[in-house]
């Protein structure tokens, strides 16, 4: 069985300040990126498949810049087998639209049997990726997935939505967007950190994948941004001590608002 | 600017942040037109003509009664090359993010998510979207139509406005791909009172409730007050309250009229799926808790004596 993992470079979140070692003073250096979080329990599930299955391959599949392949590496030393980075200067400012074509035309060359995808990129707290390239692909898609069987070319999802559960059926070639609650990622070994930087990491521009560089980048996109505001301010703001008043006052605020 | 709203329902009803995009749309264009795609969806085609839809596209058969996107990709695609519609928006839920993702794709349409507000019209439109733990208001658009916009939940409250609401029925071409998946089973639980997103006022228990006994009283407050109780990550990984109830980064997006906090501490993931509620009030105990920063009426006290006082209060003021 054949899997591919579609994963991103982002931002690294938590680390907002830091000292730098070799200075031992506050970073500067606001470009710390890492792995997208939550793709991490698409290229575990992905493992797992693969182990389940006794055989196959994991690719991960990616878009960004040629530095990427530093922060997917990870994957490699979770036990994903190879990487395909797309990094072209023609793909940058890719919004959803052009995003999608690229990772599409990618995917298509790998013609995989299982798309996966995790449950939100931490960046843009997109969830839309999958369903577009799904539709590009025109594959079945399946979303928010928690509980995942794979077997005789068919995949049954256990999905969890606004109203409860859903567990839908399709047969595969399929994408599947998995949710955090799917399973616990590993950490890499010392093994698999070492081997990592051996496995095939195939950095590719547009050319090669055959993707028409009018459809990428902020060329192909669709959507663009206007302008950058502070958030609006949330007004008058009360703080008190409870001196056994608490109660009271919190009802006279509500009663104020009319909340209550 | 033509405008179409899909209008995502449950049951008999459409769900209240679709209602509040149609509100909005339709005070935006007057003629602005809704689709709802299901089976037997004949009350909700009314409540749509309530809301404002001057017109309602249904497409009712029970091959797209389950709740699947691919097929309501095709059903809406179909309508925005048959009408031209240039504008179709949604509101933020699992569903409609598969379809705007899909849609997206099939029209090789710009999309902007995540939107909390909406201005303009036509190719002056412009999306207001909160980015980086919402710390900054982006404004967003489009470069060629059609344009899809997807809301926050709560970003617009549903309003009665009513219009002609013609129901015009009309059939889908389903692409072969729309067919392959298929809802085998569905378990919902029937949890007391609305879920988190669609209730007014939300009582949330955090770490500081101290263990599942604490959100006993929690229950009885948000019972006295008319809304629904949610939790934080570290309850629901804690398995002290149901995952259905988390908010935050890997829970849901909640944007209640009343978010009351109780030993909640405010942590950015946990801030980011709650901070466009329209008022805020937060009970802890640490006067140092980051929630007090973006509350309008912190208590720093015991949750477990401020919270039954609370609910009394309330009871006795609803008589």
């Amino acid at each position: 069985m054949k899997i591919a993992v579609c994963v991103k470079e982002v931002p690294d979140t938590s680390v907002e300040k830091r000292i730098d070692p070799s200075t031992m003073r506050l970073s500067r250096d606001a470009g710390d990126r890492t792995l997208n979080s939550f793709d991490l329990n698409a290229i575990e599930q992905a493992i797992r498949l693969k182990e389940a299955a006794g055989d196959g391959e994991v690719v991960l599949v990616s878009m960004g810049p040629a530095r990427a392949v530093e922060s997917i590496r990870k994957g490699l030393a979770m036990g994903a087998d190879r990487a395909v980075l797309v990094a072209d200067d023609a793909a940058a400012g890719s919004d959803l639209v052009a995003t999608s074509y690229v990772l599409a035309t990618a995917l298509e060359r790998e013609n995989p049997d299982v798309i996966l995808f995790g449950q939100q990129a931490s960046d843009g707290d997109g969830a839309v990726m999958w369903s577009a390239v799904a539709d590009r692909l025109r594959l079945p898609v399946i979303s928010q997935i928690s509980e995942l069987t794979v077997a005789g070319g068919e995949a049954t999802a256990k999905r969890q939505t606004e109203f409860g559960y859903d567990t839908i059926k399709t047969a595969l070639p399929a994408v599947l967007a998995v949710s955090d609650a799917i399973n616990e990622p590993r950490y890499p070994s010392l093994k698999g950190i070492m081997g990592a930087k051996k496995k095939p990491q195939d950095v590719l521009g547009l050319g090669d994948i055959g993707a028409d560089a009018s459809r990428a980048g902020s060329a192909g996109s669709k959507t663009e941004v206007k302008a950058l505001n502070a958030p609006p301010s949330r007004g008058d703001t009360q703080k008190i001590e409870d001196d056994g008043s608490a109660a009271e006052k919190v009802v006279a605020f509500l009663i104020e608002r009319k909340l209550v | 600017m033509s405008t179409l709203v899909f209008l995502e329902h449950h049951g008999d009803s459409a769900v209240k942040g679709a209602l509040g995009v149609l509100s909005k749309a339709a005070s935006l264009d007057p003629n602005t037109a809704a689709v709802i795609v299901g089976s037997g969806v004949g009350a909700v085609a009314a409540q749509a003509a309530k809301y404002g839809a001057a017109k309602v596209y249904v497409v009712d058969d029970v091959s797209v009664a389950a709740p699947l996107p691919q097929p309501r990709v095709d059903a809406i695609a179909g309508l925005v090359k048959d009408q031209g519609f240039d504008t179709v928006l949604f509101g933020a839920s699992v569903l409609a993010a598969d379809v705007a993702g899909g849609l997206a794709a099939r029209l090789d349409a710009g999309l902007n998510w995540d939107l909390a507000d909406i201005s303009g019209s036509g190719d002056s439109l412009v999306g207001k979207r909160p980015a980086l733990g919402d710390s900054v208001y982006v404004d967003v658009a489009w470069t060629a139509s059609p344009r899809l916009g997807m809301f926050r939940s709560g970003s617009f409250e549903a309003t009665e406005n009513a219009a002609a609401g013609e129901v015009v029925s009309v059939g889908v071409a389903t692409e072969d791909f729309s067919g392959k998946a298929s809802l085998v089973g569905q378990d919902q639980e029937q949890a007391a009172g609305p879920s988190i997103e669609e209730a007014d006022i939300l009582v949330c228990g955090g770490r500081g409730v101290g263990g599942p006994d604490g959100f006993g009283q929690l229950e009885a407050l948000a019972a006295a007050l008319g809304g629904a109780v949610a939790s934080t990550r570290a309850v629901v990984d804690s398995g002290w309250y149901p995952y259905a109830t988390q908010i935050g980064q890997t829970g849901k997006s909640v944007a209640p009229k009343l978010y009351v906090g109780a030993g909640v501490s405010g942590a950015i993931q946990h801030k980011v799926g709650m901070q466009s509620s329209q008022t805020i009030v937060s009970i802890n105990k640490d006067a140092t808790a980051p929630i007090f920063d973006f509350s309008d009426f912190g208590v720093v006290g015991d949750l477990n004596t401020v919270v039954p006082t609370l609910t009394e209060l309330v009871k006795a003021r609803k008589g």
